[in-house]
């Protein structure tokens, strides 16, 4: 990825640099060229990476006020709420953060599902992000046991009783990540302990994400592989990063108005009463952004088979890049794909909605369908559309809609393969 | 560089001006909770002040209570330590204070027990002067809790305190 020699100019620099090459990233990572065209859709990654720091430096506080023991969570939660300097700021920081995290984790993912930011030569940068979604979800699932409320208690309860649904070993599995015979206090220390290393390996996963993105470097709203550098690019610092920092500063408007104004509304009130292994609350609900998954667990009346469904609607998403056939990568040049695009934005938001809602009469009957179709996108639809569809002719340069060509005919022959797709 | 000396500063200067001044507003802002928090909390700051009973110390005697997690020596004094107190004269010690200032009620000596070189608890009853010497480090302290010999460089702490009936003193 050097696309040319980096030098310090200062002696200590040279000397430090020629021994660790940090000067040498630093210079790559301020030079590093980017497409023109990026559209605001594409601050996502710097809002993540933002959201994970945050998540990181206020949950090391909470640790250091939070106790992780049956008897005393729940209390510790509460202390931190009222006696803790600023504790109720950090505790809201930390509980609606997971969620602004969420959103823009959606937002990134649909990002890419838009642009085809997960084709070739992009595929393990997507498949790295996949699983740092998984870890996310991991993760936050486990935080959200922590306060020790009844949401939190019977959360655990019915996601790790997913497990029991595996043939022959279900039980002992169960039993196993319980450290008992139900969710008690050996439960609540392992996932506390989890719970303070994943955001650790997830770190590491987004170097990874990122060291991935920076070898074929950004797809674009256009889609089409461009010249790096070259006119249709310009260097990341200070221009993206310009617009990245504007773009958080209008995402941490959002965050503060829940933190400050709403702090709850995204919660459960029943989390407010400690953990009762006697009483189950009347309505229990995941929070919002696991929604859409538990409707596709409810959605099947089976056990193992609706547990089956729920992880299969998150793998089916890992081999995404080998499903869409379609050599195009911007939905802006394929018409067919861009109704199916939106269908898929809507199942999804409809699958969130109904997994809020009781499983019964007609909700049931929606989420049913809603899950169907949901497969049916990737495993039918996306298959059979990129070897069907025609497309709309693609620029051969991210300029050539503007000025009406490229002038650099090296960038036209990259953009010969596509050309003959047409 | 001549040119730029001269030139008034322009819109744009005053926008970056502005905006590195919120910004180091904000930065503050969200700095300052994570800092803060830890800070004592409203719940140990609720447990700053401690009553102890008295009633049961009889001359010559020293009970050690817990004030703030850090022990507090309550000695109940002969009238013979009151005197060797009082008797010294101040150009002899380390950190002068008058044993007047220390006891206001001549009785009673209330002290942190900790000792000021590195925070180790006296022990009593013993050392040079018959009153107080820490063991990890050889200081020696008198009847009235002032260091005479070894490396503790200030008397021990008296804490503010009041009496609140004859039986009761309330600490903190």
């Amino acid at each position: 990825m050097s696309d040319h020699e980096y030098t310090p100019k200062s002696k200590v620099g040279k000397w430090f640099n020629d021994r660790l090459p940090l000067l040498t990233l630093a210079n790559h990572l301020t030079d590093y060229p980017t497409p023109k065209n990026l559209n605001y859709w594409w601050t996502f990654g710097g809002i993540l990476t933002f959201c994970l720091i945050t998540q990181i430096i206020t949950g090391i506080v909470l640790g250091m006020h939070y106790v992780a023991h049956a008897d005393l969570a729940f209390q510790s939660v509460e202390h931190i709420m009222r006696d803790v300097n600023y504790g109720w700021l950090i505790r809201y920081v930390h509980a609606n953060g997971a969620s602004m995290f969420f959103l823009a984790v959606y937002i990134h993912i649909f990002r890419s599902l838009y642009y085809g930011s997960y084709k070739s030569p992009r595929e393990v940068i997507w498949i790295i992000g996949m699983l740092i979604y998984f870890l996310m979800m991991a993760t936050a699932f486990m935080g959200y046991v922590l306060p020790w409320g009844q949401m939190s208690f019977w959360g655990a309860t019915v996601i790790t009783n997913l497990f029991s649904a595996i043939p022959l070993v279900g039980e002992s599995i169960t039993n196993w990540l319980w450290g008992g015979y139900s969710v008690d206090n050996p439960t609540l220390t392992r996932f506390f302990s989890l719970h303070y290393l994943f955001p650790f390996l997830i770190l590491g996963l987004v170097v990874l994400h990122i060291w991935a993105l920076h070898v074929p470097g950004n797809n674009n709203p256009i889609g089409i592989d461009i010249k790096k550098p070259s006119k249709d690019t310009v260097p990341f610092h200070p221009y993206i990063v310009i617009k990245d920092a504007f773009a958080l500063l209008i995402f941490l408007l959002i965050f503060a108005f829940f933190v400050f104004f709403s702090p709850n509304i995204l919660g459960h009130a029943d989390n407010y009463i400690e953990a009762n292994p006697l009483v189950t609350p009347a309505h229990i609900v995941p929070e919002w952004y696991l929604l859409p998954f538990y409707a596709i667990l409810r959605s099947v009346p089976d056990k193992l088979l609706g547990v089956i469904a729920m992880f299969a609607a998150i793998f089916v998403l890992v081999i995404l890049p080998w499903l869409d056939t379609s050599k195009v990568r911007s939905t802006v040049f394929r018409p067919i794909y861009k109704q199916f695009y939106w269908f898929l934005v809507a199942d999804v938001l409809i699958l969130g909605y109904v997994g809020a809602m009781p499983a019964e009469g007609l909700y049931l009957l929606i989420a049913r369908v809603a899950t169907a179709y949901y497969f049916a996108h990737f495993l039918i639809i996306l298959p059979f559309l990129g070897l069907k569809e025609k497309t709309t002719p693609l620029p051969l340069s991210i300029t050539e809609p503007v000025l009406g060509g490229s002038a650099d005919m090296a960038m036209a022959r990259n953009n010969s393969d596509f050309k003959e797709k047409l | 560089m001549s040119d730029s000396e001269k030139k008034k500063p322009n819109r744009r200067d005053f926008i970056v001006t502005a905006t590195t001044a919120a910004g180091a507003v904000g930065v503050g802002a969200v700095v300052w909770p994570l800092v803060d928090q830890m800070n004592p909390d409203a719940s140990v700051k609720a447990l700053a002040s401690t009553e102890v009973d008295i009633s049961a110390v009889e001359p010559g005697q020293s009970i050690t209570v817990l004030w703030r997690g850090k022990p507090v020596f309550i000695k109940r004094r002969t009238q013979d330590e009151i005197d060797s107190a009082r008797a010294v004269d101040l150009s002899e010690l380390k950190h002068p204070e008058k044993d007047e200032d220390r006891a206001k009620n001549p009785e009673w000596l209330v002290m942190l027990g900790v000792c000021t070189h590195l925070g180790c608890v006296p022990l009593n009853d013993k050392g040079d002067y018959g009153a107080w010497f820490c063991p990890c480090h050889g200081s020696h302290y008198d009847t009235s809790g002032r260091i005479r010999k070894g490396p503790a460089p200030t008397n021990m702490e008296v804490p503010k305190y009041e009496f609140v009936n004859s039986n009761t003193i309330k600490i903190g």
